[in-house]
């Protein structure tokens, strides 16, 4: 039964992949983007990871979308209806496609309790047995993300520093108008140049 | 056809990966090839989660004074990392095209390509 459910969630991921691939519109993209990421979080729930799911249905679905349309909202919504060179790439994609589908077929089956992930004495099986004294939260994950893997958990908060500094710097940078620039002619800042660009591009 | 039902999620995910990377080679639209590389990350996601399953398994979370079937934690911890950091890259990338909007007045990849051939020293 639980098979069946993700076999039907997957379809409609697939349905939803080709409206990506051929919807011209990038509002409708970008809206079946977010659809995508929650029939996702759908099949996360059905598969045991409810951790996953709400972040993928509040992150994956929600920011993720709202950082799309902010973009939309400086930029254009239509993509220019052109015919492109698609042959090339599809061969491309098929042939890799086909080369990832033979490597599946060594893998364990799906819900195999004994491949190699589910029996390594050091991970999951110490996870599940060990964590609830080793750690203390009934939430297997929650002991993994803040204990055992913590490290990768600052990791990821040093990446998201990280980015959010990227973005305030490449958005920061419009703010600056040209006649600022030749009063305080700071290094490394690019925003003039751009400007120009445009300048000598609408001549 | 056990191998069929046993397979076929892993399939479905290499499709899902395939659309994805098809949109980011194909399309010449800067925001599309964004949202080709979000597709390929949530199928990716989807395969890990995929691997993590056990059959009559339930959420990795701890119930007192009972045998459960758990299914396999590490995938979801994995996973949790990677959306947040997938995320902060796709704002990072929409930050620069919405730049590349501002500077050449397109965000269409050919367009660009053109204006820059236009203005080699730009």
């Amino acid at each position: 039964m639980e098979t069946l459910v993700v076999a039907v969630l997957l379809t409609f991921l697939v349905v939803i992949a080709i409206g990506i691939i051929v919807l011209r519109d990038l509002l409708g993209a970008v809206i079946l983007l977010g659809v995508y990421s929650l029939v996702a979080a759908g099949a996360f729930v059905v598969m045991d990871a409810v951790d996953v799911a709400f972040t993928e249905a509040a992150v994956g679905s929600g920011i993720s979308t709202i950082l799309f349309l902010g973009a939309l909202s400086f930029t254009s919504h239509k993509q220019k209806p052109r015919g492109h060179d698609s042959v090339a790439a599809l061969v491309f994609v098929v042939i890799t496609g086909g080369v990832l589908i033979y490597g599946t077929l060594d893998m364990p089956y799906y819900g195999s309790a004994e491949s190699p992930a589910q029996t390594h004495p050091e991970l999951a099986v110490r996870f599940i047995e060990e964590s609830g004294s080793e750690v203390g939260p009934p939430n297997i994950v929650t002991s993994v993300l803040g204990s055992y893997r913590g490290y990768d958990t600052l990791g990821e908060t040093l990446v998201v520093f990280a980015a959010g500094i990227a973005v305030l710097s490449i958005l920061g940078l419009k703010r600056r108008r040209p006649e600022d620039e030749v009063l305080e002619d700071a290094p490394g800042d690019t925003a003039r140049g751009a400007s120009d660009n445009q300048q000598a591009y609408k001549e | 056809m056990t191998q069929l039902i046993g397979l076929y999620s892993y399939w479905v995910v290499i499709v899902l990966m395939m659309a994805g990377l098809y949109i980011m080679i194909a399309r010449y639209n800067l925001v599309k090839k964004v949202i080709g590389l979000g597709l390929f990350q949530t199928s990716i996601f989807y395969l890990y989660i995929t691997m993590g399953k056990v059959e009559g398994g339930t959420a990795p979370i701890l119930v007192e004074g009972k045998e459960l079937v758990y299914s396999n934690p590490l995938p979801h911890v994995l996973i949790l990392t990677a959306i947040v950091v997938g995320v902060a890259t796709s704002a990072v990338a929409l930050a620069l095209i919405v730049r590349i909007h501002e500077t050449y007045g397109s965000i269409e990849e050919d367009e660009i390509k053109d204006i820059e051939a236009m203005e080699p020293d730009a």
